[in-house]
């Protein structure tokens, strides 16, 4: 999609701008008297106009995706999409250090692009290669990165100081659109991966409107929480939780 | 947004297992729970069991869900260590009757929710690690993974030995713990409307959301 891109160096260059305020609280949400959300009032403007765009345009157009498209072929370009990430993600594996997972994934992509049809088809899973997602957001906290600040995206939605310095990246290495060169296919592959994307979120979504006190911050939790643990899953390993009467988490923010 | 919708999503199913843990094929059997990860082992197995059977509980049966959930999971869970959690600094400023009203709203909040994503469950396993954990341990983590399509879910508990059992004190999905997830909720609603606020705001959601499904 090449107004995407447009778009997106246009995003690069507000970026710059932001993360020079908001380097200096690159520490994590856990960080003692450190607020996690600075930028919420603006943050909270963006959620809506999100809000508003997917009520409107896509969640319509992803709802009417999985009416009307048969099961097979929706998951065989879910698996598409899913391969392209799976390169991605063991390389990050690899950046990590995590050698073992790193090869599995290799090993994913390997199978999944050739015997899989351009990966249209998940034949690792059915052999017993689990996916294990990474990124590079993930990658700069493995190397010791705090998320920062939360922060939410026109259109990219929830994100944060370290993610938004990875975004690009993680855009650019996931984005199928690499591989085509014709300007009305890469527009195409674009849309549709974005209209199976949320197609996967559709009962989720409807779920979270009904669990969640607050949307915003019930997202904003999910997300801070999620991206700043670490499972090193390839070990087995087992941590005592902190003694009864404190159940203050590292993840959690000081009220 | 697609990690974040992925995350939610398989989350949501992650934590329909987690939640539901153990919906009994015989409801007359205990789970023993004298060490943390054969505890987990057993729920895990005869959750995934009975949800690939029950019909009614694939279909979303929220009352059935509740029953089963209170009758052999609950046992398991110090659920007002959970609740105290998620509240935060609030708790103790709470009478013992906002606390007992607290608890059953949340239970209702968590187990509404992951009600509708049990009907997601068809192909999965369990995968669990080997604890490591010394036998004078008085809490551990026990880490899972569900294993399906896709990325496998993790799925993690917190144990504590109260006397001579184990129970589950907080659940983790993907890296989420749910105690953990509620507090800057609560909190917020709290601050605003006072613990009669976030008890109210509770109520309503579980009202409004049985009132959907009816």
């Amino acid at each position: 999609m090449s107004t995407w891109s447009r778009s997106l160096r246009q995003l690069l260059l507000i970026l710059g701008v932001v993360l020079l305020s908001g380097c200096a609280s690159l520490r994590g949400p856990g960080a003692p008297g450190q607020k996690l959300d600075p930028w919420e009032s603006w943050n909270r403007k963006v959620f809506n106009f999100n809000e508003a765009l997917d009520t409107s345009v896509l969640k319509p157009v992803a709802t009417l995706y999985s009416e009307v498209v048969p099961a097979p072929v929706r998951q065989a370009a879910d698996n598409f999409f899913n391969n392209v990430a799976d390169a991605w993600s063991a390389v990050n594996l690899l950046l990590q250090g995590r050698f073992k997972a790193s090869v599995e994934q290799g090993m994913r992509f390997a199978v999944n692009s050739t015997l899989g049809f351009a990966g249209l088809l998940d034949i690792s899973t059915e052999v017993g290669l689990e996916r294990k997602s990474e990124d590079l957001g993930k990658t700069f906290g493995v190397w010791g990165t705090g998320t920062g600040a939360y922060i939410v995206w026109p259109l990219f939605g929830p994100s944060s100081v370290r993610d938004t310095l990875a975004l690009p990246f993680d855009r650019i290495a996931t984005s199928p659109t690499l591989v085509v060169k014709d300007g009305y296919s890469k527009t195409a592959l674009g849309a549709l991966q974005l209209i199976n994307a949320r197609a996967n979120f559709l009962r989720a979504g409807e779920m979270l409107d009904g669990i969640a006190l607050d949307k915003y911050t019930f997202i904003r939790d999910a997300y801070l929480q999620r991206r700043g643990s670490f499972g090193n899953d390839d070990e087995y390993e087992v941590l005592t939780p902190e003694p009864v009467g404190a159940p203050a988490s590292s993840q959690q923010a000081g009220p | 947004m697609n990690a974040l919708r992925r995350v939610l999503n398989r989350g949501l199913l992650a934590a329909a297992c987690a939640l539901s843990l153990g919906l009994p094929l015989q409801p007359a059997l205990a789970a023993d729970a004298s060490s943390p990860d054969g505890l987990i082992r057993q729920l895990s197995l005869e959750t995934l069991e009975s949800v690939k059977t029950d019909k009614a509980i694939q279909g979303g049966d929220l009352q059935k869900i509740i029953s089963l959930v209170d009758g052999k999971v609950m046992p398991h869970v110090n659920f007002q260590r959970m609740t105290s959690s998620a509240v935060g600094r609030f708790w103790r400023q709470a009478t013992p009757e906002q606390q007992q009203r607290l608890q059953d709203e949340f239970k209702t909040l968590l187990v509404r929710t992951y009600a509708g994503a049990l009907t997601q469950v068809k192909d999965q396993t369990i995968a669990l690690r080997p604890l490591r954990a010394s036998p004078s341990d008085v809490g551990v983590v026990v880490k899972t993974e569900i294993r399906g399509k896709g990325d496998p879910i993790q799925l993690d508990y917190r144990l504590e030995k109260s006397g001579a059992v184990w129970k589950i004190y907080d659940v983790n999905v993907l890296g989420i713990w749910l105690a953990d997830q509620y507090r800057n909720s609560f909190s917020q609603e709290i601050g605003a409307n006072g613990i009669d606020g976030l008890i109210k705001v509770l109520t309503e959601r579980n009202q409004k959301a049985a009132g959907g499904k009816a």
